[in-house]
This record gives structure tokens, sequence and C-alpha cells, in this order.
């Protein structure tokens, strides 16, 4: 099995396999193998294009967690110019499971505040695999209250297992740091768009996930519960996953069409991770169309439309 | 029957089985905390507190309005909100039919009651979770109840008081859910900008996606005694950090010594204490 690969993905991961082997007779061969080569690049895309066209919201999950996935830290590269990051919540610590700074968009200054899961290992550990703890959440307020003060959009990058449920967080209250974030972003005085990249897991994410505009890439998920917690309670076992991820709709189009999601914004074949480059540059492309619009319209009426949108939730 | 049986009170007799047989189902109630076994009447006068070691009984959401609220005057808000089954969610069952269940169980349409009322003749709005219907989880129902009576609070200039008894978000509305805390959070916002008070008060328990939202968000917020409540179930954090939780953890002391609370309130002084605070946040004569 090609790790590289998810299971559903494994008649690719063969092919792939087959073409790596022609490449590497076609070095040291006289045998014109190009076109061969050609005939099995394009059996693999048909058949990436058809696994893909068809994804249980089980395996768009387990796609929303690929190990290569790219995280905020890699779009913050691709998107931003003049970054700087800022740290610290000025009351406790910095919490490294949420990335904040001030970059330029388009030339024009943003504020970017984003969940990161880590990489390696010790990068893992490092971002505590991103789920932040209250100081993380304070952090974003902080940051988000500063935006309003200096006139900057806030875009949000969300990629979370959820915050962190420990002893210290609860400590140090963690859900007074999520709901205070909920009761400001509905009424900060700048545009706000918020983007799920990879994983967005209940409150932890929606704590940087109110604003104007809420997208999510297509391979991302959004839930209320993890389907294995929702599994776990239901069903008494993590087995059943993915008839909870089905149950919940944790898909963008579900989302879309419950009108919570605004845009789902395209990946590439196979997803984000098999080509960072192009997706980066799409999602900067409609973070840029977003943001000229929402800064087009006088404040005022963005807030009640915001506060419009969340009182129809539901409805 | 002895003479020394005649003279016991009934509460002690150690015969239950013989005397339970004369008197009505549900005449007596045993304290989960304590055990001892109480009469009923006599624990209602006590505002469901056990006599004997002040254990802060669940009690359902009108019984709640009913012992904060002035007789006089009251007005249900918001009855009209009903639930809506709008992904048709089913697991082992329909989700239609686990509501329709608790509606007959509890009597009530969903997890939340809101009314208009007084409290010693000052105009309060209050809302209060019933823990019996879903385990008081939060939905598209409750959220709404919450944010309409919130409103009238907002437009009328009265204050906010909310009773929650949760276990947070219901998944059964996945999505739809999580949005209920950014909504009610929203409009407890436009009470703080207003000056309009809006006091949160933790029973027994308080978790998820509650806790996050309009659980934490009051002007003041308090506890009954020994409420449990936090964001994360102690089961999950045991699960993640592999530990033993402290003794009294996310127990209502735990919450006052971290801050998150301002004070702990016995349900006996529960009317008196809110009346005295919101007295003073509007500006009226001490009551």
């Amino acid at each position: 099995m090609n790790l590289n690969y998810l299971d559903f993905e494994q008649p690719i991961a063969v092919l792939e396999g087959k073409i790596e082997e022609l490449q590497l007779v076609g070095n040291d061969n006289d045998l014109n193998i190009t076109e061969e080569i050609a005939k099995l690049r394009e059996k693999s895309t048909k058949l990436t294009e058809s696994i893909y066209a068809q994804l249980t919201p089980w395996q768009v999950v387990q796609v929303a967690r690929h190990p290569h996935r790219p995280y905020s830290s890699d779009y913050i590269k691709r998107l931003f110019t003049d970054w700087d990051e800022l740290h610290g919540d000025r009351h406790f610590g910095d919490d490294h499971a949420i990335i904040g700074g001030v970059g330029r968009l388009d030339g024009k200054p943003v504020m970017v505040i984003g969940e990161e899961k880590g990489r390696s290992v010790n990068d893992k550990v490092y971002r505590n695999f991103g789920m932040p703890k209250p100081e993380g959440y304070r952090k974003a307020l902080r940051l988000m209250e500063m935006a309003e003060r200096f006139k900057m959009p806030v875009l949000t990058l969300i990629d979370t297992p959820g915050a962190y449920p420990g002893i210290d967080s609860e400590e140090r209250g963690i859900s007074e740091a999520i709901a205070q974030n909920l009761a400001v972003m509905s009424r900060l005085r700048t545009p706000i768009i918020c983007t799920v990249i990879g994983e967005g897991s209940s409150g932890g994410a929606l704590a940087i996930g109110v604003g104007d505009q809420l997208n999510m890439l297509q391979y991302s998920t959004y839930f209320v519960i993890s389907p294995e917690g929702c599994a776990n309670i239901i069903w008494k076992t993590v087995a059943k996953a993915p008839q909870a991820a089905e149950a919940m709709g944790v898909t963008s189009k579900s989302l879309e069409d419950l009108g919570i999601v605004d845009e789902t914004i395209p990946e590439p074949l196979g997803g984000a991770h098999r080509d960072i480059e192009t997706m980066a540059a799409s999602l900067r492309g409609r973070l840029v169309d977003q943001l000229d619009r929402l800064s087009g319209e006088p404040i005022d009426q963005l807030l009640e439309r915001r506060y419009k949108r969340l009182m129809s939730y539901g409805n | 029957m002895s003479w020394l049986e005649r003279i016991v009170p009934s509460a002690v007799r150690s015969d239950g089985a013989r005397s339970k047989s004369k008197v009505p189902e549900g005449l007596w109630k045993k304290c989960v905390k304590c055990s001892a076994v109480l009469y009923r009447p006599e624990l209602e006068r006590n505002l469901d507190v056990c006599p004997k070691c002040d254990h802060h009984m669940r009690i359902g959401a009108r019984t709640r309005l009913n012992i904060f609220l002035d007789e006089a005057n009251r007005e249900e808000l918001a009855a009209d909100v009903e639930p809506i089954d709008r992904l048709k969610f089913k697991d082992v069952k329909k989700y239609k039919e686990r509501l329709n269940t608790a509606q007959k169980t509890t009597g009530e349409k969903d997890a939340l009651v809101a009314m208009k009322g007084e409290l010693k003749g000052m105009p309060v709005v209050a809302v209060a979770f019933e823990f019996a219907f879903h385990g008081g989880s939060m939905g598209y129902a409750v959220g709404e109840r919450f944010t309409r009576a919130a409103t009238v609070a907002l437009e009328q200039n009265i204050p906010l008081v909310c009773f929650s008894a949760t276990g947070g978000a219901r998944m059964q509305e996945a999505l739809i859910s999580l949005m209920q805390m950014a909504k009610t959070s929203a409009v407890i916002e436009r009470l703080k900008m207003q000056g309009t008070p809006y006091i949160s008060i933790m029973t027994d328990p308080v978790y998820g996606g509650v806790s996050a939202s309009l659980a934490l968000l009051g002007d003041i917020n308090a506890a009954e005694p020994n409420a449990r409540a936090g964001f994360a179930g102690p089961n999950i954090i045991e699960q993640t950090i592999r530990q033993k939780l402290p003794k009294g953890f996310q127990r209502s002391e735990f919450l006052l010594e971290h801050g998150a609370i301002d004070m702990i309130v016995h349900r006996r002084d529960m009317r008196d204490k809110m009346a005295g605070l919101l007295s003073k946040f509007t500006h009226r004569p001490a009551v």
C-alpha cells in the first residue's frame, strides 16, 4: 500500500507506480515508451476523475485530513507578501496552533488568522496538532480588534480537529474564549472572510469562523462533532464514522444546500495536495475578488447584512 | 406494627416495602447524592434541593421559571417556534421519532422555554433550558427561541436572565446547531453594546456548544452550587490526556476559583440575589 494515497485511491497509486517504473526503464533503454507513459497518464487521470466524482462524505473527510494537505502556513507563504507574524495574547502565552499576522493581499494590508496542524512529528507537537487553547483564541481576538482599529480586513483559515480538550484549557476558560470571539466577530467593523481549508471541527473552528463570507475548499469538511465522536455517541463505536459523516452532511455541497456556506472553491484533481500552487493561486483569486466586493460596501450595511445572516441560521 | 414503628417518622421507617404499598406512586424521591428518601411535597417546598445534603436536583424549565418569576404578568415568548428536521437525520432511529418521544415525555416542543415576566416587580425576560428534552441540547428551535426572547429584551431594554442546563449542541441538526452558537452570541453582543443587562446562570450540567456561547457571555455569570460546567466532557478530557481528573474539576467552585463566574447562588436565594443585582444595574431602588 502506498501511504501517499488514501485507501480508496490505491488503484491510482498502482497506475502511478507503473508510470514511475516505465520512466526508469526509459532512462537506460532505447525503446520508445513515451507513448505508453502518455497512455497510462491519461488512464490515471480518468481514474482519478471517476473516483473523485463520487466521493462519499467520509472519503471527503479523509482527503480533508490528508497528511500532505496544505496547511495555513503553506497558503500564507503563497498568498501574502510583506508578511509579519504577530505573537501572543498579552495575558498568558503564545499559542502555536493559531498563526496570526499582517501581510498584503494584492498589495493591500490584511490581517490573517489561521489554524495550523503541523507537518512533521515535532512540528505537530509544537502546533498541538492544530488544537488551540484559550490563549490561541484570545490572540486571534486581539489581532481582530487591532484589524478593526487599523481598518484592515480579516481573513481566517480554518483547519482544526477542535479546541484542545484538556485541564489547562478548562482552567483558563476555553468556553469563554470561544464565546467571546463569536460575539465580537458578529460586530467587528471590518470585512471578515472565513475559509475552511481542511477540517472545520465544531466550536474550535467557529471561533474564527463568523464573518461576511464563508468559503470551503472543495474537499474540506465542517461539522458540529467529528464523525467519530458522533458515531461513538450513537452507535457506541467509531467504526460507524462513515455513516455519521453521511447523516450529518459534512461536505461543502451539503452545507451550501443548507445556505450556511457561500462558496465552494474548486480543488485540483485529486485534492489540494496534488497541486498546491494551483490551489493557492485560485484561493488567492477568490479572496481578492471577494474582498474587492466587500470593501466596496458601506460598513454599516455590511454589519447589518452580517447580523441578519446570523439571525437567519436554521430558518 | 409495634408502638415504636408507629412513632418513628415515616421517612426513616425500615419497612419501606410495606409502607410503599400504601402510598401513591411517586410520593417519594431518593436523593441521588446522599440517598436520603425524601417526601416529595416537602422536597418541592424546598425547591427540589435535598434538605439533608443540600444537593440541587435538576428541575424542568417551567418549574424553574415558575419559582423564579413573580406570579403575575407572565407571558410565554416564541412558543410557536418548533424544531425542524432539515437534514432528515437518521441513525438507529429517525430524529423525527426522537423529537416526538421527547415532546411526549416532557410536554415541551423543544429544550428551551422563554417568558417575559417580572422579578419582584421589575420587568425581565427569562429563559430556561429543559434538560429532560434531548439533554437540553441546542438546535434551531433552542437558538431561535433564545434569540427571539433576547430580541424582546433588546427592543424593550429589559434585562435578560438565562438558566442553562444542557449537554451542548444537538448533533442531529449538525452545522445548523453550530451556527446557533454564533446567532445567540451575536444578539447577546447587541444587548451588551446597548447596556441591557444579561445574566447567565448555569445549572447542572452545562457543556459544549452552549457553554462556548450564550452561557459564558453574561455581564454576570453565576452557577448553582456543585453544578458541572465546561467545554469538553470529563470523559473526552481523560481520553485525551490519559490522566485522572482532579476532584471537583469543572464544578461551580472550580469555575469560581478560576475566574469564569462571579458567584455561586443557592436556589433558595436566587430571586433575592438576581433582583438585587438587576435593581442596581438598572438604577432602581433597592428591592
